[in-house]
């Protein structure tokens, strides 16, 4: 599904040049649970999103179903995010003003669906995760589980083909984390998605097909069978 | 989902949605305000034109007066040449100081230039009464022996107009109140309107009759001018007038009508060849002689005024925009997210210029609110202007003031040395009146066209707020708004 070539992503910051990423080669299967580990600010998250095309390579290709997402226009990038990209963040990212239901439904506004689709769907999608009773709740009101559920069911309204995990269990105490990890788990093996999941967690890590590692900005391989630095 | 979003984001930053919205509100209120006080003016100055030179004109004629016009006023009938004694009483009646007279076929002549709707003519006097008492011993003013002599002055002022309404002049058939206007065959009838005011003070009503030098004229109607303080106290048929001022055939102004604003500088020019030394005074030159608070209000209201809305206004829009720029930075992590799930950056940057657009509105509503307490305010408190026109040949030539008793000695008159009483006063009031004074009520009118205007530059402000919000929020890349501390 996804073929990164020599892949690097610079940074500059007060004149001097950050490397991110230094000559990344990876290759996700389809249907993959990938954990990427490492220590912090060695380039995780970027290599996420690189995959979810919302920021674009310095140099090297990154190919998503044979198109270099390198190469796309704004637009197009745009429209793959909409429908195909799904993307949970550490620190939920809900937007404040809307309730759950509304949350969910952001996600289906860029395809274009009808109001009564969109309320439909995200009905569905807060079943799915177990928050139908929390609905209207704005995120002030949920706590800290239930928001990342509420952002793992606006990830998953759209059924997108990846999903994209940064840190998701980052901001949960234990009990929690265990929760949110097996909610995605489920959710994974029914949907036969690719997961991609930027973790810290041992646990998460341990249930990954395959286990990546960054450091310094380059990458790599624990286990499965992709291309070794 | 877009105006649930947007009013759940207003919601959220009520505080300084109601900062950007009073800010706008208070500009938009003050354009409003200064808007109608600038049309009140104006329409303060239209109406102190037209009761100077009457309804429906757009230049008069005059001829230019002579020194003499100003000449000592005299008063005859003393036989033998002997200095009188005793009690002494003499009433005339002569066109009013200052003014000369003109032929009246220049009116017919006048009326048949081109581009002239109606052309009448007016006749200005004065009724003059002196009464007192010679002092003792043929004592006059130069003799040092005997008693001092007193006298009272009283005057009236009317004015002659033609019997036939044509709405041009100075006074047209809507001014009559009570009774009647003239009808075309009196026109030298014994009749005459009298101004409100002078009714008031004489007591006067339909049917009445009033002593013109002896002549008694039928009072038919009561007239309310279009200006309270015009100074004319009777009106009667030209041809009586010029009977009692026994002056034959003429007239001291020709009122004329054009029929175009775009004719009036054409028939200026034609009428200066028809009577090159007369006088032709438009509107637009009886405008740049007005004086007194009305002249200061128009400027106060037009550079003051203006340049006072305009610095609100800029300043409620540059408040606006930096606080719309501030909520956009602060909420760069929510923009971010909004474009990792698949938000176009068009759709991104409309839900900001909507908020913006709504603010806008908000603050329209507000304006318009306070824009009506102000104008309000303005037509509740805003004093009486004043408005004072001066011919330049008012001032100050000759002696306005004099008289000579026959013999050949003068007199003086000294500022309330000689009691005038009467609405039309002394010799004095007579010749404050060369110099004419109105006094207007300011009012500030609400013009729909503002109003538009008004909501337009709140929507306008508020689109722009929401325009530097919206290029903020643009120019976020989803990794890097993702990237800022929350």
């Amino acid at each position: 599904m996804y073929e990164l070539i020599d892949v690097s992503k610079h940074f500059s910051a007060r004149g001097r040049v950050v490397a991110a990423l230094e000559g990344v080669n990876l290759t996700i299967a389809r249907g993959e649970f990938l954990a990427v580990r490492g220590p912090t600010g060695q380039g995780k998250t970027t290599l996420l999103t690189l995959l979810g095309a919302l920021d674009r390579p310095t140099s090297g290709a990154v190919t998503y179903q044979d198109r270099n997402l390198a190469t796309l226009s704004e637009v197009q990038l745009t429209e793959l995010r909409a429908k195909s990209f799904g993307f949970i963040f550490q620190t939920f990212n809900l937007i404040p003003t809307l309730n759950a239901h509304e949350n969910v439904q952001a996600a289906l506004v860029p395809l274009r669906t009808s109001s009564a689709e969109r309320h439909r769907r995200a009905t569905e999608a807060l079943e799915s995760v177990g928050l139908s009773s929390r609905a209207t709740h704005l995120p002030t009101e949920l706590s800290g589980g239930q928001q990342q559920r509420v952002a793992i069911a606006r990830a998953l309204v759209k059924e997108p083909e990846v999903l994209l995990a940064d840190e998701p269990t980052g901001n949960l105490d234990e009990e929690t984390r265990s929760e949110i990890i097996g909610l995605m788990m489920n959710l994974w093996q029914e949907r036969g998605l690719t997961l991609v999941v930027v973790t810290h967690d041992s646990t998460v890590a341990r249930r990954a097909t395959r286990v990546v590692h960054i450091r310094d900005g380059r990458l790599s391989v624990q286990g499965g069978s992709l291309v070794q630095r | 989902m877009f105006f649930t979003y947007l009013a759940r984001e207003l919601r959220r930053r009520s505080r300084q949605a109601a900062v950007v919205a009073i800010g706008l509100g208070i500009g938009i209120g003050l354009v409003v305000t200064v808007s109608s006080a600038s049309a009140g003016v104006k329409s303060a100055q239209t109406q102190v034109l037209h009761s100077l030179y009457g309804v429906g004109t757009d230049m008069t004629v005059t001829e230019t007066p002579s020194t003499s016009t100003f000449g000592p006023q005299r008063f005859g009938g003393f036989a033998g040449g002997t200095r009188p004694t005793g009690p002494f009483s003499q009433t005339h009646v002569r066109t009013t100081p200052g003014s000369s007279t003109i032929a009246q076929s220049r009116v017919t002549e006048v009326g048949h230039l081109q581009d002239v709707n109606a052309a009448t003519g007016g006749l200005s006097l004065t009724e003059t009464a002196v009464s007192g008492t010679f002092g003792s011993s043929g004592s006059g003013p130069s003799s040092s022996t005997g008693t001092a002599p007193s006298f009272n002055f009283n005057s009236t002022s009317i004015s002659g107009v033609q019997p036939t309404d044509t709405g041009v002049g100075l006074l047209s058939a809507s001014d009559v109140t009570k009774g009647r206007y003239f009808k075309t065959s009196e026109n030298d009838a014994k009749v005459a309107i009298v101004s409100s005011t002078y009714a008031k003070d004489k007591s006067l009503s339909v049917g009445s009759t009033v002593d013109v030098d002896g002549t008694s004229l039928r009072v038919i109607g009561i007239a309310t001018p279009p200006s309270s303080s015009t100074s004319t106290d009777l009106y009667v048929p030209l041809g009586e007038a010029q009977t009692l001022a026994g002056i034959g055939a003429k007239v001291t102004t020709i009122y004329v009508s054009v029929n175009s604003a775009s004719n009036v500088s054409t028939v200026q020019s034609e009428i200066k060849k028809l009577m090159p030394s007369a006088t032709v005074t438009t509107s637009a030159d009886l405008a740049n002689e007005v004086t007194g608070s009305l002249s200061s209000a128009s400027s106060l209201a037009t550079d003051l005024g203006r340049w006072l809305a305009i610095a609100a206004l800029l300043a409620s829009f540059l408040v606006a925009a930096l606080l719309m720029l501030a909520a956009v930075s602060r909420r760069v992590r929510e923009f971010g997210t909004l474009k990792a799930i698949g938000w176009r950056t068009r759709r991104v940057t409309g839900q900001v210029m909507g908020e913006g657009l709504v603010q806008g509105a908000i603050g329209a509503v507000l304006g318009l609110v306070l824009g009506l307490i102000g104008v309000e305010l303005v037509s509740a408190f805003a004093p009486t202007l004043t408005a004072t026109v001066g011919p330049s040949f008012a001032t100050g030539q000759g002696n306005p003031g004099g008289g000579t008793f026959p013999g050949g000695e003068g007199f003086r008159s000294r500022p309330g040395g000689f009691a005038g009483s009467g609405p039309g006063g002394g010799f004095a009031n007579r010749f404050a009146d060369l110099s004419h004074t109105v006094l207007v009520h300011l009012t500030a009118p609400i013009q729909g066209g503002t109003l538009g205007i008004a909501i337009g530059l709140a929507l306008v402000g508020g689109l722009l707020a929401g325009t530097v919000g919206a290029w903020r929020a643009a120019r976020m890349s989803p990794a890097e708004a993702l990237r800022q501390v929350g």
